[in-house]
Formats: structure tokens, C-alpha cells, sequence
């Protein structure tokens, strides 16, 4: 079934009762060409080009709960390509361009609204950090726009402008940036990757790996074994735990990352906005709730909740840059488990056991990086070489002096 | 999350920063032959467990010592808190 306008009046007239479920639930073959554990944006999304871009059959993807539980359903839907590495603009830039396509490529409403993301700079040399950035995206062929002071307060007269401490000096926006629906990205990917015969086997957890001489056969799974050529994880906040069943220790902490959203309210913000100074970012959903984050915790989590000391210090840094939220009350706030890596940037890349691949490593900041992310691992699942943009997500950076540490903030996960 | 500080008593995890996995107060010999192996690992790699952690907290607004924290990273539950230079000790280094 192909979702159009002339299917949606249809239906209207008919009782909506044509709509079918959007994917089947099919049980485990013995065998596969391709097994990708985690039903995350992640996983589904390389499934999904694995056939579509790259041709290839016979593939499943295996998911423990249910497609869309894991961050994928929890993140604060942010997109943009504003970083500043060469390790990393290309490949955020090429995910962009990906978004700006992908309702027509997968025939979904994934409600994707490049309203525009806006840093704020408080101080001079924030400004020439940013002007820094601004240039490398340029280069890259990204959109960048330096704005100053007046220009920001024409666009968000709202903002705490003339704060004793954090003043607003101006800002960088990136006009293509925005919000995207994010369960609408997983059953996005899920519904195109079915129809293009993949199997996606739910409520089906990977408890090991069957490796001979250094070859990777297949998973062991709460359903019995199930055999593949090439096995490849994609289990984001899980990363670590997965990865332990097959001997490896890996450059990464799992941390807990909180989101808050408030009642629903008339159009307030016009795009993203962060706040300079502080760790706090917010926008506003369709549905009017102001969705706002800070700071992950700190310290090694797999709970998926948080503390209330993090939940003050997000309410007072939004307090201090836009002091009307204070007015609205907040609804929900919810954790989710970030595969925080040692250099703050991920990895795609074969692991040392042959027929075995990993992606993860995402942190805080995964959910942009979905089609990028599917495409390229597809690439490096279908061809054994990396794609162009994510060369440098490689596991051996560490050791060989490579990181991409955006934030220069050395081998401390909870930093980055 | 509330820590128990051997000398001070309970005190708000907020007064702390944290640092990571235990293991790092256990530095490589930089004489070794396979040193550079060694600080790879000791520097990049942890187990990263789901369950009983033991970690690094430094009292930052409180003593300024450093203790070994052994935490239940899916329940956050802290079972045991000790003065990481008396680990250090009890493993035979001399502070
Ligand atoms: C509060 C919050 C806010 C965020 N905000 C943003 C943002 O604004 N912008 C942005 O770009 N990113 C953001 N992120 C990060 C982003 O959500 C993640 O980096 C990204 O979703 C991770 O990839 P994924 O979608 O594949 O992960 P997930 O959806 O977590 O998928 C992994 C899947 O693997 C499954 N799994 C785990 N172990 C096993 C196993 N043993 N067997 C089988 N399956 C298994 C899990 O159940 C899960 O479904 C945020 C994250 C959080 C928590």
C-alpha cells in the first residue's frame, strides 16, 4: 500500500477501513545473508538501504522489544550539520540532504520541518568559535548564517537578552536545521524495509554470538539460533553489553540522557533554539508541548530515568535564557540510555571477529545521524568498505591518535 | 543519589564530580614493552557493565578526596564507598 493524498480521501469516505498494519511479524528463519540487531532509527534505516541502495536480499533485523522503544522513541528530535571536524561535517552534512528527502523516498509522513536552529553566543570568543564553525560548515556545503545581537532579537524578542551574566551577543543559524517526528522515522524505515521483504523480528533478544575461528555464524537469541553471513549490531545505548558476548571491550560509557516536555501551548518558538552558556536546548512540537534537554547525567546508567538534580539544573538554565517558560507547566520527562564514546564521535566500522560489524558510539546525539548512518552502514555491510563520509569512524582511532573530538575534551565520556 | 563518605557520613552526590570506571587508578607501567598496548586499553577501553560498577568519585564541594564508589548502574543503588587511597594501598602502592 502507497500512502497519497487520493488514498487518505478514500478512506475518509470508506470508514478507514482499507488501512492495513504497516509491517508484518514474521518468525526468525534458520538463516540469513544479513542479520542487524536493534530495531532503533539506526537499524531499520540500513536495512532499508541495504535493499534499496545496495540490492541485497535475505536480511532481518532483530529487535529485543518493540521497533522504536529504544532512543530512536525518546530523543529530543533535533536535526542539523553544524559541526565543525572534518571527520564529522560530511557525513552530517550528507544526513541532512537525506532528510530533506526522505518523506518521498519512503512514502511516510515523517512530519520532517526544517524550521531552523539557532546557537546563541554570549561572549566574544564564543563568536569566533562559532564563526570558526560557521566557515567549516560553509566549506562543506552546509548553510551557515552569523547573526548579531538585533538580528536575534528580531526573530526571538523572548529571550532573556540583557542577562548580568550571559548577555545574547548574537548567534549561528542554521536555517535547514529543525525537527522531525522520531517514531515516525522507525516505522518510516520499518514499513519500507518490509515491503522490500525484510524480516523484522520483534520481542527477540541477541543473548550471544556463535563465533568459529575467528568467523561470526550467527546470534544466539531468546528464539533459538539463527544463522548469518554477516552480523551487524546496531544497539546504541547497548552497545557495550551486546559487544561483551563477543569478547570485545569497548571505547565507550553508557550514560543517561533526560528530556521534559511541558503542556500544550499556541506557537511560542519558531525553531530550535540552545542556549549558549548553559546546556540547554528547546523547540516546540506540533502538538504545542515545548520539548526541552540539558546535560546527560554523568555517570555510568543503563535505567533509562534520571535524577532530580539534572531536572533542576535544566529548568534553571531554561529559566535563565527564556524566562516565560517558567509559566508552563511540565507534563513528562523521561530517560533514555547514550552510547557515550570516548572521543564523542561514533564508529562504523568491521570489528576483528570476520562476518561481524558494529555501529554505535552516537551519544547524545544519534537521531540526525539516522539515514547517514543506515546508508553508510549498508555501504560498509554491502561492499566491506567504508563510505566516504564516515572513513574516519573507525574503531583503531583511538589507539593510532585519531579521535574526532569536537568539544576537545579528552577520553571523558560524560564531557562530550 | 546520596553518598556515604567514609569520613564525612552521607553526603548529596551533587557536591561530587565524577570521574569512571575504578580502573583508573591503576596507571600501566610506562617502562613496560607493551606500554602503549597497555595505555590504550587503561585509557580508552571499559567494560562498561549493566549492574555492579565500581567508580571514581572526586568530593569537589566537600574534602577533596577521591573514593572508590561501587554502584548499580541499572538502579543506581550503592552498596559500598571507600577512600580510593585506601584501595590503592590495600593493593600495594604506597598513596
Ligand atoms: C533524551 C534524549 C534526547 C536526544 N535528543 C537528540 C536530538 O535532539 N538529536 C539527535 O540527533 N539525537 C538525539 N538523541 C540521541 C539519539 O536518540 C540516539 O543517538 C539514536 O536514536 C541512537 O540510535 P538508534 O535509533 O538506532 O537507537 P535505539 O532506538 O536505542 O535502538 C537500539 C535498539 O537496540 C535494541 N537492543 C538492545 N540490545 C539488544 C539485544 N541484545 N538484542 C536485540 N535488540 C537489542 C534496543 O531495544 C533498541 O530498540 C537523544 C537521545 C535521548 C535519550
Amino acid at each position: 500500500m502507497r500512502f497519497s493524498g487520493f488514498k487518505v480521501i478514500k478512506e475518509a469516505l470508506t470508514g478507514h477501513k482499507g488501512w492495513g498494519p504497516q509491517w508484518r511479524n514474521p518468525e526468525p528463519k534458520p538463516h540469513y545473508d544479513f542479520i542487524i540487531i536493534g530495531g532503533g532509527g539506526h537499524g531499520l534505516a540500513t536495512a532499508y538501504y541495504l535493499v534499496k541502495e545496495f540490492g541485497q536480499k535475505n536480511i532481518a533485523v532483530i529487535e529485543k522489544g518493540w521497533i522504536g522503544g529504544g532512543n530512536v522513541g525518546r530523543n529530543t528530535t533535533i536535526i542539523r550539520s553544524n559541526y565543525l571536524l572534518d571527520g564529522n561535517e560530511p557525513f552530517y552534512e550528507f544526513s541532512l540532504k537525506l532528510w530533506e528527502g526522505l518523506e518521498q523516498d519512503f512514502n511516510y509522513n515523517a512530519m520532517v520541518s526544517q524550521r531552523g536552529i539557532l546557537n546563541l553566543i554570549h561572549s566574544d570568543a564564543q563568536r569566533d568559535a562559532f564563526t570558526r564553525r560557521g566557515n567549516a560548515m560553509i566549506l562543506n556545503g552546509a548553510d551557515a548564517v552569523l547573526l548579531n545581537a538585533e538580528e536575534v532579537r528580531a526573530e526571538v524578542p523572548f529571550l532573556n537578552f540583557d542577562d548580568a551574566r550571559f548577555p545574547i551577543k548574537g548567534g549561528l543559524a542554521q536555517r535547514r536545521g529543525g525537527t522531525v517526528r522520531h517514531d515516525a522515522v522507525a516505522w518510516g524505515y520499518a514499513r519500507g524495509a518490509d515491503q522490500r521483504g525484510v524480516d523484522i523480528i520483534q520481542n527477540c533478544e541477541v543473548t550471544g554470538f556463535r563465533i568459529e575461528n575467528g568467523v561470526c555464524k550467527g546470534i544466539e537469541t531468546s528464539r533459538g539460533f539463527i544463522g548469518a553471513n554477516k552480523v551487524a549490531s546496531a544497539v546504541a545505548g547497548s552497545s557495550s553489553r551486546l559487544m561483551s558476548k563477543a569478547g570485545m571491550r569497548l571505547p565507550m560509557e553508557s550514560h543517561v540522557l533526560q528530556a521534559f516536555v511541558t503542556e500544550g501551548l499556541k506557537p511560542v518558538i519558531p525553531g530550535v533554539i540552545t542556549f549558549g552558556a548553559g546546556h540547554f536546548y528547546v523547540s516546540q512540537s506540533d502538538k504545542g508541548g515545548l520539548v526541552f534537554g540539558g546535560d546527560i547525567d554523568g555517570y555510568n546508567s543503563y535505567a533509562q530515568r534520571g535524577n532530580l538534580p539534572t531536572v533542576e539544573d535544566v529548568c534553571e538554565s531554561g529559566m535563565a535564557i527564556m524566562p516565560m517558560i517558567g509559566r508552563s507547566r511540565l507534563l513528562r520527562s523521561w530517560g533514555g540510555i547514550m552510547d557515550m564514546s570516548m572521543d564523542g564521535s561514533p564508529i562504523i566500522d568491521k570489528t576483528h571477529i570476520d562476518g561481524l560489524y558494529f555501529n554505535g558510539g552516537w551519544c547524545y546525539g544519534g537521531f540526525k545521524a539516522t539515514p547517514a548512518s543506515g546508508w553508510c552502514y549498508a555501504h560498509l555491510l554491502a561492499t566491506d568498505t567504508p563510505h566516504k563520509t564516515a572513513k574516519a569512524y573507525r574503531f583503531d582511532r583511538f589507539e593510532h591518535g585519531y579521535m574526532i573530538d569536537e568539544k576537545g575534551m579528552g577520553a571523558q565520556p560524560n564531557l562530550h | 543519589m546520596i553518598i556515604n563518605h567514609p569520613i564525612l557520613g552521607p553526603r548529596d552526590a551533587q557536591e561530587f564530580t565524577y570521574l569512571g570506571d575504578a580502573s583508573l587508578l591503576n596507571r600501566p607501567d610506562w617502562q613496560a614493552n607493551d606500554a602503549a598496548d597497555q595505555f590504550y586499553n587503561y585509557q580508552y577501553l571499559r567494560d562498561n557493565p549493566a549492574g555492579e560498577h565500581r567508580e571514581l568519585w572526586f568530593h569537589e564541594q566537600g574534602d577533596r578526596s577521591w573514593l572508590v564508589v561501587t554502584r548499580n548502574t541499572v538502579t543506581h543503588e550503592i552498596s559500598k564507598v571507600e577512600l580510593a587511597s585506601d584501595v590503592a594501598r590495600k593493593e600495594g602502592r604506597s598513596k
